[in-house]
């Protein structure tokens, strides 16, 4: 793996808010971290906690009536230059040509990531065709190299088929393969085993390791399961209620966790090593409502170590708590 | 345990009222947001009303035929006498011109007819029990049906305004009526279509596909033109509200089957089976409540339609005839041309019917966006 | 694929049977023995008919055998092109309906071009833009055009028309074109004539399908695959034209088959006012006079003409809908 110390891609400070009748969401308040070339980054955090829309917000399909409102988002184009994304005009000519081109996204519902009227081979196609200047010949050529790389058996059949005629797996391979197919540079992928079973979820992982491995593609992973994240990841970050409250290699988060949370969440993994016969601890209360926000630290109504006077007045900024690792939280000072 | 911070309380509060409020409860927040629906409903309760009472709000007799006053046009009502508000109109004198020999009315500006509301006339029994003699707009020290055209009059000198009155209350009874009729069909048949499936489930799916793709106003008009001359108007008047509900049915019945499929699948109704509940528990008691709101958001849909039609057929002449007043019947006097360019007021009642269908439109519509916004 | 279309054909073919049962109904529901009133009302216009006229048409109609034969006799009369006799006219069914059946498809189609025109366009904008102000503007033109009845709006226009115009706008054609043969130039007279009468019949349907549209695609925009091909880099007209409205075009499509009984329903009434020279008129006028051969005739012809119209509407939706072509539901 390349161990480029320049990020491909960093966010600092990315707010993204929701704006209703009801109230403003705060949907992602403040996140700020670095994906890096051939790395996987895992974006870790309950349902909620902000992970897809910091996906979305990457490259601007926020969907109205969410808007970003503050951050930036900064990409290592190929030529060595640096675009802030935020900054990009929303859909326009450059925005457009990164989406699919320089970064890529497969969706966590294969089924209804597809459109259900049009062949599978019609959408690889027509995303050759926006990222590269080549014929619709090649192109259709190009998108069954494409399906060809990801697995699918006989793909000269199969890009003339519908979504609703493939298979749960083939349908996140092919997926995948019209993400991949304008060779991106980082594959942002949300959720991209929670529809599938198991043994597909295993395959799927394999694919875009084997897939990262071979282009050098940084990977960022959005996830809930801390077993995928402990199996693809590199690096760590931990959300909560769109906030970052943990960052550090994979190693670090699941051996010496720092933050309450993330200790709460990996003591919550049933392991084949704990105590047999006890209660399977659970984090006690509940994500609080978007409208209700906490004051203070977002997580100290549901922590065991919360300072009283303290943690429910302040909110803690993310700071270094060691070696390439950073918390917010006031046990570190 | 740390302790836990209070919660905003503004925050909590909202939330609890979400929380605890009924569905009717969370239904009528809704629709009350919905300005046009809500606008429509008003419309509507004055429609109603006039239909109820009618009487009250006519002034003359509707079906008093006076050759002498006919085709005059509205009269023009002077609001302030003398600087204070006193409306009041003039009496009307008709006279025939001499060179084109149509009958031409002149004001006759020496004598002033007050108007005075809630005053005395003619009398009459309210709802149909109580006797008095109070109109909305009565004329003063004069009979209001001899002095009185606030809409003009048709052909025969009978007043328009009156006339439209007692048109408002037919017509819009007429569609709840005939809209009963397909509640009960399209729920029944729906509600069996949906429920038990199968055979049976696509026998009606059938049957309803075919009514709908049949024109329906050659057959109304058919089955129209087959009642014998012979019925009194109200045996056409039920003969029209069963026909009409012929085919407005399929509509509900879709609805509810549509309900009643989705509903089946649910959790909560293999809960009821597995506490034990009997089919007609499990229907009646939990299946129902939930779309209930949406066969009434249905049911007010349907109705602008059978207005519409019983229009249509009167102001053919198929459907409720003379002596009947309703709209349509009000609209045929309207089928000339030639008539019409003359006295352009004949076409008043056509405001009401598009009043009402909008009004019934809005509220419909406010109604299935209340039960269930992702409709 | 197939099955469909035969499951298609057999419900046209159930339907027009339907129609035909109706028909018979109407044709034989008010009292009085049809071959009575034929007779009165031919020597009432000044023709006789014999006694062996008389039994034969009797023998032909079956009318002392029990009613379902005399609806099989029908139905063999009317399978055999023979439509009977219109009292009124004294000629043959076929010869008084003549063009008219066809001119009023003709409108029909017309209208449902004129409305799907609109409605396209205008549902697929309130959709992208939804509470705008021009989204709020069609919507309540929409209502207006779904509250008028159609009868009311033609009355309006020939009222105006008349009033301020002094013209007539009514009719089909110009008074040259009338009587005319059918000739190159005589159809394009009819185009010329159609606007009106199109607009009248179509505002109503108009509004319910921009309504539909702006529903469709409202759910569709709210899909994962909109997300997907906007993050593949299409721009955003591509977006939505390719993929969301592709979708909710399916039922909109669906419509068609629905719109066209609501549409020839309605030119019946419009026709009336407007004087235009189709089915219309004639079939009031025949249920005026109670000559319920022609009548029933009428309707049911229209009815055949209607299914054969909904039944052309579900092969334009299989082929646009590619689940139906793979027998997918």
């Amino acid at each position: 793996m390349q161990n480029d110390t320049r990020p491909l891609l960093s966010v600092r400070n990315l707010r993204t808010s929701f704006f209703q009748d009801e109230g403003t969401t705060k949907a992602v308040d403040g996140a700020s971290f670095d994906v890096f070339p051939g790395r996987t980054l895992a974006i870790v955090g309950e349902s909620g906690c902000g992970k897809s829309v910091t996906a979305h917000s990457i490259l601007r399909i926020v969907d109205r009536p969410g808007r970003i409102v503050e951050g930036e988002i900064v990409l290592t184009r190929t030529d060595g230059s640096r675009t802030d994304l935020v900054k990009l005009k929303a859909n326009g000519r450059e925005i457009r040509s990164i989406r699919g081109g320089d970064i890529g996204l497969i969706f966590q519902e294969p089924m209804t990531s597809f459109s259900p009227v049009h062949t599978v081979g019609e959408q690889i196609i027509e995303a050759v065709l926006l990222h590269s200047a080549v014929g619709r010949k090649e192109a259709r050529l190009r998108g069954i190299e494409a399906l060809r790389s990801v697995g699918i058996p006989k793909p000269e059949r199969r890009i003339d088929e519908y979504s609703f005629e493939l298979s749960g797996g083939l349908r996140q391979r092919a997926m995948i393969a019209v993400a991949l197919s304008s060779d991106p540079r980082l594959l942002i992928a949300d959720e991209p085993t929670t529809a599938l079973d198991v043994t597909t979820q295993a395959q799927i992982l394999d694919l875009l390791r084997k897939i990262q491995q071979e282009r050098g593609m940084a990977i960022m992973l959005i996830t809930h399961n801390l077993g995928v994240v402990a199996e693809m990841a590199d690096d760590v970050v931990v959300m909560y209620l769109g906030k970052v409250v943990e960052q550090g290699t994979v190693d670090d988060i699941f051996h010496d966790p720092k933050h309450p949370y993330t200790k709460a969440l990996l003591q919550s993994i049933p392991s084949i090593e704990s105590t047999p016969r006890m209660k399977l601890p659970t984090i006690s209360g509940s994500i609080p409502h978007p409208f209700n926000r906490p004051k203070g630290c977002p997580f100290h109504p549901r922590c065991v170590s919360a300072i009283a006077g303290r943690c429910d007045t302040e909110e803690p900024p993310l700071q270094a708590v060691g070696e390439g690792r950073k918390a917010s939280c006031f046990l570190y000072p | 345990m740390a302790k836990h911070a209070p919660a905003l309380a503004t925050g909590v509060l909202a939330e609890d009222r979400i929380a605890v409020a009924t569905q009717w409860q969370l239904m009528w927040w809704r629709f009350r947001k919905h300005k046009l629906a809500v606008g429509g409903t008003v419309v509507l309760v004055a429609f109603y009303l006039v239909a109820l009472f009618a009487d009250f709000f006519a002034y003359a007799d509707p079906q008093e035929s006076e050759a002498q006053r006919s085709l005059m046009a509205p009269q023009r009502i002077h609001w302030f006498d003398d600087g204070s508000f006193r409306p009041y109109v003039y009496a009307l004198t008709g006279t025939r011109d001499p060179v084109t020999f149509k009958r031409v009315y002149v004001p006759d500006t020496s004598r002033k007819i007050p108007i005075t509301f809630f005053g005395r006339g003619e009398p009459y029994d309210l709802l149909g029990f109580i006797p008095t003699d109070r109109h909305l707009i009565a004329a003063e020290g004069a009979k209001a049906g001899e002095s009185l055209f606030l809409l003009g009059t048709d052909m025969q000198g009978r007043d328009l305004w009156s006339r439209l009155m007692y048109a408002t209350r037919t017509s819009m009874t007429i569609g709840l009526v005939s809209v009963a009729l397909s509640l009960v069909l399209g729920v029944v048949l729906g509600g069996i279509s949906g429920y038990f499936g199968g055979l049976m489930d696509t026998a009606i799916q059938r049957i309803i596909e075919i009514l709908r793709s049949i024109p329906t106003i050659p057959l109304w008009m058919g089955l129209a033109a087959a009642l014998p001359a012979d019925w009194s108007v109200v045996q056409v008047y039920f003969a029209i509200t069963i026909i009409i509900s012929l085919i407005g049915w399929t509509e509900l019945a879709r609805v509810v089957r549509g309900r009643f499929i989705s509903l089946k699948e649910e959790d909560f109704v293999m809960a009821a089976e597995l506490l034990g509940c009997s089919k007609a528990r499990i229907i009646f008691r939990h299946m129902v409540p939930s779309f209930i709101s949406h066969i009434i958001a249905a049911t007010t849909l349907a109705i602008p339609a059978i207005i519409i039609s019983e229009t249509s057929l009167s102001f053919l002449g198929l459907g409720l005839r003379p002596p009947a007043i309703s709209w349509g019947v009000l609209l045929q006097d309207a089928q000339n041309i030639q008539a019409l360019v003359i006295s352009p007021w004949l076409l008043y009642p056509a405001v009401a019917v598009i009043v009402a269908v909008l009004a019934f439109n809005f509220m419909g519509d406010g109604i299935r966006d209340a039960a269930d916004p992702y409709l | 694929m197939v099955a469909y279309v035969i499951r298609r054909l057999l419900l046209a073919v159930l339907t027009v049977w339907a129609i035909s049962v109706l028909s018979f109904m109407i044709i034989h529901l008010p009292p009085g023995d049809y071959v009575t009133s034929y007779i009165a009302s031919m020597s009432a216009s000044g023709s006789a008919v014999s006694e062996g006229e008389a039994m034969a048409l009797r023998e032909q109609l079956g009318l002392d055998k029990p009613i379902t034969v005399q609806y099989a006799k029908w139905m063999g009369l009317m399978l055999r092109g023979n439509f009977g006799m219109a009292m009124e006219w004294g000629r043959p069914v076929a010869d008084v309906i003549g063009d008219r059946l066809t001119l009023t498809m003709v409108i029909s189609v017309a209208a449902i071009i004129f409305t799907w025109a609109l409605a396209l366009p205008i549902g697929i904008y309130s959709a992208v833009y939804p509470y705008s102000v021009l989204d709020y503007v069609f919507t309540f033109v929409g209502f207006i055009g779904l509250a008028i009845p159609g009868f009311l709006l033609a009355l309006v226009v020939m009222y105006v028309g008349f009033a301020y115009f002094g013209a007539n706008v009514g009719g089909l054609f110009s008074p040259d074109f009338v009587e005319a043969p059918w000739s190159m130039a005589k159809m394009w007279d009819l185009v010329k004539h159609l606007p009106i009468p199109a607009v009248v019949l179509g505002v109503a349907g108009t509004a319910q399908l921009i309504r539909i549209m702006r529903s469709n695609l409202l759910d569709e925009l709210r899909k994962p695959y909109v997300m997907t091909a906007r993050a593949r880099g299409l721009s955003e007209y591509r977006v939505i034209m390719k993929y969301p409205v592709r979708v909710a075009l399916n039922p909109f499509v669906s419509t068609i088959g629905y719109l066209l009984p609501y549409v020839v329903s309605g030119s019946i009434i419009v026709s009336l006012v407007l004087s235009l020279p189709t089915v219309g008129p004639l079939l009031l006028k025949a249920l005026i006079a109670q000559d319920m051969f022609l009548a029933g005739t009428i309707v049911l012809l229209l009815g055949v003409m209607t299914v054969i119209g909904t039944f052309i509407s579900d092969l334009l939706l299989m082929w646009v809908d590619p689940r139906i072509r793979l027998g997918r539901q």
